[in-house]
């Protein structure tokens, strides 16, 4: 297996509506500014790998005039995932393993100002048995919450505490779309948005993009002897698995997909600094740490996390870059990053990232 | 570095045309079940799931894979979905082949598929994207200038877009799955209604329902498999903007790298001898001669004697045969359309072609294109080892 490593991350702002400035327009600010960190041009660049969702923008193709700010000239190898680009990461990742690139710019993005976005994840489901009914993503994120009340593994004050936790980590993150101080009283305080979900425990809408530049060993060490990078997280890792897709066969208390990839990405093999959890709803929070395995050692959403700023399509992305930047600068040696996609997070993608 | 790959399994589903009773699922479930079967093994014996399919709106369903998880026996393992444009099908095998060749899995099944019939594709190409300018052309009035300018550029003969239609549908009536299965007519077809002026109704593909799958494993399993594999001896993708001041419209500079790639990796300098078949992507009949000058058969604005000396025809007994399957012209299930043309290459070399098997084909060339021709991934499969 080759040494493949995160040398740059950048992020735009979340905010919930970035108004005249187009998705591509976020991308460019973002795929720049990765690159640039570490003195690359797209030139350096050997593969590019994105994702996107049509249904944000509401026209077929929302990656192709992606390539086209880009300016592929001359063309390149690209491709590009309808997924979180997390998993546009991973087959990167496996180009590189097969020998394929040295150097790769990942990228996502998703303005979903654009569209109706509590409804948007009701076209991903069963199109003859569920679709038809319409129900709406935080419906089925409260399903799953109230499963999770139901088996008595956690109460509603728990929920509450994730809220407050991402909100006080938040203020640390200049990008996030919500921080502050609140309690969990302030949280239980709040009225029912679809029961037992109050609108704290639901993730905001966001605009934004995020990209990434990963290179393999020795294009790391060369830009630091070169000076123009100051260190790199190195995936140790990674696996993504999924579940079945009708609610009523799996378990929705627990997320065997993530049980299973953090198992391959070797999550269990050393002591977890950080960890940054792609949980929509609160109680998902819990869920993904249990499946983790994760113990109070582990410092969660250092960032925010979901609940401070949700880019869809990014926002596993993000997760990666968020726990690589702190390895880079060295504010930790070993982390998690976990990605997720579907309803009552049916598929999971986990990374362990290394100093 | 990389691991060798091959195909050891290729499923389709019957005939691809309009399949409105059946569910999805139930469509590629179909495919991925006589793959199973052809490789000789089970979904147990499946490490990963990779598949593709064009825009999510030509079925109105958003991230198919996670309603397909269960139709494709994924559940507990890797899924992974590839959307590329029309190049989609090809990518998505490529990035298949990528999963074994990486050295990370041993076995993974790969799936393409569209079902037009749920939705109307031109219109779901013609919608705009918030802050550009509104095309409203579908796929066919965004070519046919393009190809007006071909024909400008080579002086060729008027009806060998019509002869290419006519060659392609003779092919689709010796291959069981392709939609289009009538005797075409020349003078008919030269008479058919002009739709998007010089594109006629008979030079272009149908609406189609269907899907493809294909096993593709390490050389260890491949050696064990019950019947023959098709090594992958190369492959390659290539993307270029939709727009810029000097691109070459008519001959992409993309198609022209990524073949470029391919024959480098396969060790081809001359793909017209040395390429026995192959299965192009040709939506619109004039794309035969284009692509036959892209992909290096011909000089530039020499392709159309290809086609008119019937070099690419089976029926013929032609020195390169094109599309022996009817290609896209006879069957175009959108997102499974460029898999359709790898997975045929590789039964080619795998000489499980049936009726429109080209005779001793040893080295065979898939090619899937997409977005204004800007997307391309082709790969080249061999009877023997590489």
């Amino acid at each position: 297996m080759r040494d493949i490593a995160i040398i740059s991350y950048a992020q735009t702002p979340q905010v919930r509506d970035a108004g005249a400035q187009n998705d591509i327009e976020m991308v460019m600010d973002v795929a720049h500014q990765a690159m640039g960190d570490v003195g690359f041009t797209i030139d350096d660049i050997d593969f590019i790998c994105s994702g996107s969702c049509d249904y944000l923008g509401g026209a077929a193709f929302a990656f192709v005039n992606a390539v086209d700010g880009l300016g592929l000239v001359p063309p390149k190898k690209e491709s590009h995932v309808e997924m979180d680009a997390a998993f546009a990461l991973y087959e990167a990742w496996l180009k590189m393993q097969a020998g394929e690139c040295d150097t790769a710019l990942i990228y996502g993005f998703g303005k979903s100002s654009h569209s109706e976005m509590r409804f948007i994840p009701t076209l991903q489901l069963d199109p003859y048995y569920y679709t038809p009914l319409w129900p709406d993503s935080i419906s089925l994120a409260a399903l799953q919450a109230r499963a999770v009340l139901d088996s008595g593994k956690y109460t509603e004050a728990d929920f509450a505490q994730v809220v407050a936790n991402s909100r006080k980590n938040a203020k640390n993150n200049p990008n996030a779309q919500l921080e502050g101080d609140v309690s969990v009283a302030d949280v239980l305080a709040e009225e029912m948005l679809v029961a037992p979900l109050r609108r704290s425990d639901c993730c905001p809408i966001s605009d934004g993009a995020s990209a990434v530049v990963m290179v393999t060993r020795e294009v790391a060490e060369k830009l630091i002897a070169e000076g123009k990078i100051t260190g790199a997280a190195y995936i140790s890792g990674i696996d993504h698995r999924i579940d079945a897709h009708g609610l009523g066969v799996r378990d929705l208390t627990t997320s065997e997909s993530t049980r299973i990839a953090a198992e391959k990405a070797g999550v269990h093999k050393g002591k977890v600094d950080i960890a940054e959890l792609y949980a929509p709803f609160s109680h998902q929070e819990l869920i993904v740490r249990d499946a983790l395995g994760l113990t109070k050692d582990t410092q969660i959403n250092l960032s925010g996390g979901t609940l401070a700023g949700h880019v869809f399509m990014a926002h596993g992305l993000d997760r990666l870059g968020e726990v690589a930047k702190r390895i880079i600068a060295g504010e930790a040696s070993r982390g998690v990053a976990h990605a997720s996609s579907g309803p009552c997070l049916q598929q999971n993608l986990v990374a362990v990232l290394e100093a | 570095m990389a691991k060798l790959a091959a195909v050891t399994g290729v499923g389709m589903t019957s005939r691809f045309r309009a399949r409105v009773k059946e569910s999805i699922a139930g469509l590629v479930r179909e495919a991925a079940l006589n793959a199973l079967q052809d490789a000789g093994c089970t979904w147990a014996d499946i490490d990963a799931v990779i598949i593709g399919k064009a825009p999510d709106m030509f079925e109105g369903h958003l991230m198919p894979e996670l309603y397909l998880a269960d139709a494709l026996g994924a559940v507990g393992k890797p899924m992974l979905r590839v959307h590329t444009a029309g190049s989609v099908g090809g990518s998505t095998a490529i990035v298949a082949a990528s999963h074994v060749q990486s050295g990370q899995f041993n076995r993974v099944l790969t799936v393409a598929y569209e079902k037009q019939s749920e939705s109307n594709a031109m219109w779901a190409l013609s919608s705009k994207q918030p802050f550009s300018p509104h095309f409203n052309a579908g796929a066919g009035g965004f070519f046919a200038p393009i190809i007006r300018e071909y024909m400008r550029r080579s002086g060729a003969p008027l009806d060998v877009g019509c002869h290419v239609a006519v060659k392609d549908r003779k092919h689709a009536l010796l291959n069981p799955h392709a939609h289009l299965q009538e005797e075409p007519n020349l003078e008919a077809y030269m008479q058919s209604p002009m739709l998007w002026d010089p594109i006629r109704f008979s030079e272009v593909c149908p609406s189609s329902d269907g899907a493809v799958a294909m096993v593709i494993s390490n050389e260890e399993l491949a050696k064990k498999s019950p019947n023959k594999p098709a090594w992958i001896a190369a492959t390659s993708m290539r993307s270029e903007p939709t727009m810029y001041a000097w691109r070459e419209e008519v001959n992409p500079e993309a198609g022209r790298l990524c073949a470029q790639d391919v024959y480098k990796q396969a060790g081809i300098t001359n793909p017209l001898k040395e390429i026995d078949c192959a299965e192009i992507y040709v939506p619109f009949s004039w794309y035969e001669p284009m692509w036959l000058e892209n992909l290096g058969f011909a000089e530039e604005g020499q392709g159309w004697k290809l086609t008119m000396d019937g070099t690419t025809s089976n029926i013929d007994g032609g020195a390169c045969p094109w599309n022996m399957s009817g290609g896209v012209l006879s069957s175009n299930p959108i997102g499974a359309s460029g898999m359709i043309r790898f997975a045929e290459a590789a039964l080619q070399v795998r000489g499980m072609a049936d009726k429109r098997q080209v005779e001793g084909a040893k080295t065979a060339l898939g090619h899937a294109y997409g977005g204004g021709a800007q997307f391309f991934s082709m790969w080249i499969v061999k009877a023997e080892k590489p």
